[in-house]
């Protein structure tokens, strides 16, 4: 069982996992990276769960890496850092996850949040990089999907002057996609979570696949994939029901086939 | 920490927070910030406070910043008053506006600079009636802060507002209640009083309601009307599950008095 995690299923097909460092305000350190990892490869290969939401508590959903463990290591113990391959497992994680953000994300916390799909943030949600303050810069993707997620201008001010962003700021940068009352940030990331559960898994996943291919490749290649995904969809029997039961003016019942 | 420049107590649920450095007219020096500060973190961590209760002793409220701490020398260099604003004036305008419970200010006498719009970040303003407020700022070329440029053309419109600010005159205690700048005034006898009785009152009611409705009617400046719906929508959904409202709706059926907690 993992220790600075609390893992739950609040709903149908939606699982909720809860960082609990609180005296370290979430810290990222190394071990709770790992048990991280290692519960998204759980909830990746349970066909139960649809849907994931990742939150921390009222004052920090993760306020950076762990400074004394990073202080240890040096050039050599950077270069064989164990983090960065529980980092790439956790932006791997095909199915959609949620982050339900409150207070402090920072660092680690914040390049956690940009490894999210969706990102639902209470209004004194704080956003920042502020490594270079410590005479390093991020390093789990904060300058790439940071510039992706809010642009070049604001991307180079933040990470160079280790500014942070408010949820109103960063729900305009389009760091975020809702701004919601404190109390309410976890409710409402586990209604979307629930809403997404409820649909088609397949094209839940292609969908989401189509839409990180936007970040990465060209356009025309993106538009292929695309294609190829929608296609692919056209065997499924959940596409069916799906069209079978709009007409029939009834919810549709997927199974994932 | 103890304090000299301010008296502060929680008791009966009511945070009192009084400025006392009666010779400068209660004027802020960094000092006083920092125990105005510490204060308000106190309220905040407290479990028993329910209600704030901001005043001054003495013959003034609160005379704004104390410029003998600001003196510009000539040949001296320039001073960055933005720096002072982003480090003392502006996280106690928010502070006040965002402690989760209601804030009263008693203005016991005269409300200068800052001073004048402090109370205007507060929810429920009495005001003696010898009291007045002053927006001194532009008297010594400066903008009025600590809220004011947003809060006075709210208040009073934006008339008002301008000449208020760039004539700084004296507006008497009277004129401010005819305005709607503030809730009441009160004869000065017995401004102390009123105000502890109205502080002592909303402490016993459900104050986590009371935040919840400060909270939207502090939202509602800058929100549009459809997404003030929204809000309104969220903090019910929270209001409903208090164990106020509950205490509150059991007791109506009921018909007794009920016993709020504040939660």
């Amino acid at each position: 069982m993992p220790s600075n995690l609390v893992v739950q299923a609040p709903a149908d097909g939606v699982r909720l996992i809860t960082l609990h460092r609180p005296q370290a305000l979430n810290a990222l350190n190394t071990e709770l990276l790992a048990e991280l990892a290692n519960e998204l490869d759980a909830a990746a290969h349970d066909e139960h769960t649809r849907a994931v939401v990742i939150t921390g508590n009222r004052k920090a959903f993760a306020a950076g890496a762990d400074i004394n463990e990073m202080a240890e290591r040096d050039l050599v113990g950077i270069l064989n850092d164990p983090r960065v391959a529980h980092w790439q497992r956790i932006a791997a994680f095909p199915k959609p996850l949620i982050a339900a953000v409150n207070g402090f994300a920072l660092g680690g916390g914040c390049e956690l949040v940009m490894c999210a799909d969706i990102v639902i943030a209470g209004a004194d949600a704080r956003f920042g990089q502020p490594e270079i303050n410590l005479g390093i810069i991020p390093g789990a993707g904060g300058t790439q999907r940071l510039l992706r997620a809010v642009g070049k201008p604001l991307a180079m001010q933040l990470v160079l002057t280790g500014e942070t962003l408010d949820a109103r700021h960063a729900l305009q940068a389009g760091l975020i996609s809702e701004m919601t009352q404190p109390e309410l940030t976890v409710e409402r990331a586990l209604q979307v979570a629930r809403s997404i559960a409820q649909k088609a898994p397949l094209a839940v996943r292609l969908a989401k696949e189509a839409l990180l291919k936007a970040q990465d490749t060209d356009l025309a290649s993106g538009l292929r994939f695309e294609r190829h995904a929608f296609t692919l969809l056209a065997g499924t029997a959940d596409r069916d029901e799906g069209i079978r039961a709009f007409q029939e003016k009834r919810p549709a019942n997927f199974i994932g086939r | 920490m103890s304090f000299q420049h301010i008296l502060f107590s929680i008791e009966d649920g009511v945070a009192l927070l009084s400025l006392n450095r009666p010779e400068q007219l209660n004027s802020f020096n960094a000092d006083m910030h920092l125990e105005v500060r510490e204060a308000l973190k106190q309220v905040r961590q407290s479990a028993q406070a329910r209600v704030l209760l901001l005043t001054g002793e003495g013959r003034g409220f609160c005379a704004g910043q104390d410029l003998s701490d600001r003196n510009v020398a000539p040949g001296a260099e320039r001073p960055d008053l933005g720096h002072s604003i982003e480090q003392f004036y502006n996280p106690l305008i928010r502070s006040l506006r965002d402690l989760p419970m209601p804030v009263i200010c008693a203005v016991n006498g005269v409300a200068a600079g800052a001073g004048a719009n402090i109370p205007l970040a507060c929810d429920l303003v009495l005001a003696a009636r010898s009291a007045s407020f002053i927006q001194a700022f532009c008297r010594i070329g400066l903008i009025p802060d600590s809220g004011g440029t947003w809060l006075l053309p709210r208040l009073v419109g934006m008339a008002r507002a301008k000449a208020l600010t760039m004539l700084g005159e004296r507006l008497s205690a009277e004129q401010a209640e005819q305005w709607g700048l503030i809730h009441r005034v009160v004869d000065d006898a017995e401004l102390r009083d009123e105000a502890l009785r109205l502080a002592r009152h909303l402490a016993a009611q459900p104050t986590y309601g009371l935040a919840l409705i400060k909270r939207s009617l502090n939202a509602s400046f800058d929100n549009s009307f459809d997404q003030q719906l929204t809000l309104e929508r969220d903090l019910q959904r929270l209001a409903g599950r208090s164990d106020d409202y509950r205490e509150g709706v059991s007791a109506f059926m009921e018909k007794r008095t009920p016993t709020f907690k504040g939660c």
